[in-house]
């Protein structure tokens, strides 16, 4: 640029120095960001006041009782079909999801040379991008009847099905966070294992994980949390069935399936079949923040500082 | 006489000949564990994709795409919902992104290390781990019933732009951060006021970063499902929303009504496969321009 024209720049900005938009943007944007805190807050109050209207007219006995029929002439409202729904997908997701994850973790950050790693990486990436009702529908219309080969007795909505696959779901990010956490661990140490003639194999197991096994840790409660709050691949492929049971081959409920199935019902506002949505709502979310808090927690208090 | 053992000054001491070559072994064969279940990831992926596209076939041609929504699976085309899913995009795309980039340009330029903007950023925080269903109970609560909105496009896009505005507020704040101060302070020198300065140098900069974030942000918005069911959309709707406030459906919306009705109608099952390849390919592009704007700009600074 020739020096007329920057000094032509710098007279136009001392023109416009006291500009109306100098003034006015600082408080758009201050607007704009109190917005997401304002959805926080709008979050927690609509939860509550439905919520708590709930509780006035269930008694608490009723709650944590299993019996769970919303919709029959005299309704009762038992939460624990629901929790245990949730807590058994969330098991077998586990169950799936963690040794997957973590295997591919450490083979990612330290046995794969960087071309594997360049073709691996994506298809996590690809995997993690996927939409959940498409991980619904490959539950309901493959993994079922796969299963039902080898389990006759599967229900055609099952437990087990739409278990495994949210554990699918979940292992790109168990992954991803855990590696994250090993890559931070410097090369420094790594190379000190090394140079006391460690395999790859032991430097993993006594260094790398000891040291970031807060981040690992936080990593798996972040996927629980992830798991708890899942709603369509349990709608599809879990079922509607409210009993009580332990057995993983038959439909069974989980809260957010619950959330889905009466609000895409005809749920007359006003209700209390209504308000119980809320009160379930506020359960998933007290849930899915104190695991938050909790991962975060973690792998502050237990990081390892170098 | 066991020849794996000496004795050194009174004490016995293991000599295994081959304890290295055991320890290189296990290290092999873990390794290969670990390879094996990495690629199992890669094989889940690949019979998920192969089991949506077979299904397909045969039912994902150009009609499907042009027709109208059918009870009759042979006449069932997805043509609303393609609609449905584009003007939640006409909604969704300037709200995330007006509302995202100002947070992040607030947070980053004018409340640096305040309590509010600890408050912001923990808020964003909290607000990315929220289950998407208790979006769609927001949504309902406020935007449906408190705002009287029904299930129109409008309740739908706000709030979903909620939903995925965490996306957006992170990558801006990232992209901004990420702009040299020498670049501010040179705009600075030259007399420029702190507006003009983000208006003309930051913002510009960060661009590729902010857009990048936002691509990311809509392929989210496209796929989610929960947070619409949860507003009560109606099952069946044959008709082409005109504005704003109609009813609608969207691609997400078809696949599960589709799945779950193919106990009754088999075939539904070909129609929500074929939905998911246009979702997926839809999906496959918007990440492959992000790509391709991340790779293109990261070079030019």
């Amino acid at each position: 640029m020739d020096t007329i024209k920057i000094r032509n720049i710098i007279q136009q900005n001392i023109k416009n120095k006291k500009g109306v938009f100098d003034k006015i943007m600082p408080k758009f944007f201050l607007v704009m960001a109190s917005i997401s805190i304002i959805v926080t807050f709008g979050i927690v109050y609509t939860l509550l006041v439905d919520a708590m209207k709930f509780f006035a007219e269930v008694p608490l006995k009723e709650v944590f009782s299993t019996n769970l029929s919303p919709l029959s002439k005299n309704p009762t409202f038992g939460i624990l079909p629901l929790l245990n729904g949730t807590i058994l997908t969330t098991i077998i997701a586990m169950i799936v999801a963690v040794p997957a994850g973590l295997a591919a973790a450490i083979y990612l950050s330290q046995f794969a040379n960087s071309k594997l790693r360049k073709v691996l990486k994506p298809v996590l990436e690809i995997l993690a991008g996927i939409p959940t009702i498409v991980y619904g529908f490959f539950a309901y219309s493959f993994v079922t009847p796969l299963l039902m080969n080898m389990i006759p007795t599967l229900g055609a909505k099952n437990a087990l099905s739409p278990g495994i696959v949210m554990g699918i779901m979940i292992i790109p990010m168990v992954a991803s966070l855990s590696e994250d956490a090993m890559n931070a661990v410097p090369e420094i140490i790594k190379d000190g294992a090394y140079g006391l003639g460690s395999t790859k194999l032991e430097t993993t197991f006594r260094v790398i994980i000891p040291s970031s096994i807060s981040g690992i840790i936080a990593s798996i409660v972040l996927a629980i949390s992830r798991a708890i709050g899942e709603t369509m691949i349990v709608t599809i492929a879990s079922g509607s069935s409210k009993n009580f049971t332990f057995d993983i081959t038959q439909s069974m409920q989980t809260m957010t399936a619950y959330i889905v199935e009466f609000t895409s019902g005809d749920a007359g506002s006003g209700t209390i079949g209504y308000y119980s949505l809320y009160a379930v709502g506020l359960i998933l979310l007290i849930f899915t923040l104190v695991m938050n808090l909790l991962a975060q927690y973690i792998s502050k208090k237990y990081r390892e500082v170098y | 006489m066991d020849e794996n053992v000496k004795w050194n000054h009174g004490f016995k001491i293991d000599i295994d000949k081959h304890r290295v070559s055991k320890r290189v072994n296990l290290n092999n064969r873990v390794k290969n564990i670990f390879a094996f279940s990495t690629l199992l990831v890669m094989v889940v992926l690949v019979v998920l994709l192969y089991d949506i596209i077979r299904e397909s076939i045969g039912w994902l041609n150009w009609e499907f795409l042009m027709k109208n929504l059918s009870i009759f699976p042979e006449k069932a085309g997805i043509r609303g919902a393609i609609l449905g899913t584009l003007y939640l995009m006409v909604i969704v795309i300037p709200v995330t992104l007006i509302l995202g980039v100002a947070t992040a340009i607030f947070i980053e330029e004018y409340a640096k290390d305040g309590l509010l903007q600890r408050m912001i950023r923990v808020n964003i925080s909290n607000l990315a781990s929220v289950p998407s269903v208790i979006f769609g109970l927001l949504g309902l609560t406020f935007f449906s019933r408190a705002l009287g909105l029904g299930s129109s496009i409008l309740a739908g896009g706000l709030t979903m732009s909620l939903l995925v505005l965490p996306i957006v507020v992170v990558a801006a704040q990232e992209a901004i951060r990420a702009v040299p101060m020498f670049l501010r302070e040179a705009s600075y020198g030259m007399g420029a006021d702190k507006w003009t300065t983000i208006w003309r140098v930051v913002l510009p900069v960060a661009l590729p970063g902010i857009l990048t974030g936002g691509i990311l942000a809509i392929s989210r918005a496209i796929g989610e499902t929960a947070p619409l069911v949860v507003l009560g959309i109606p099952t069946l709707i044959m008709k082409i929303p005109t504005t704003l406030m109609d009813d609608f459906t969207a691609l997400p919306i078809q696949i599960y009504y589709w799945t779950l009705d193919t106990v009754l109608t088999p075939e539904y099952a070909y129609l929500a496969a074929a939905t998911i390849v246009v979702l997926l390919i839809t999906l496959f592009l918007l990440n492959f321009s992000a790509i391709i704007i991340r790779n293109k700009f990261q070079k030019k600074l």
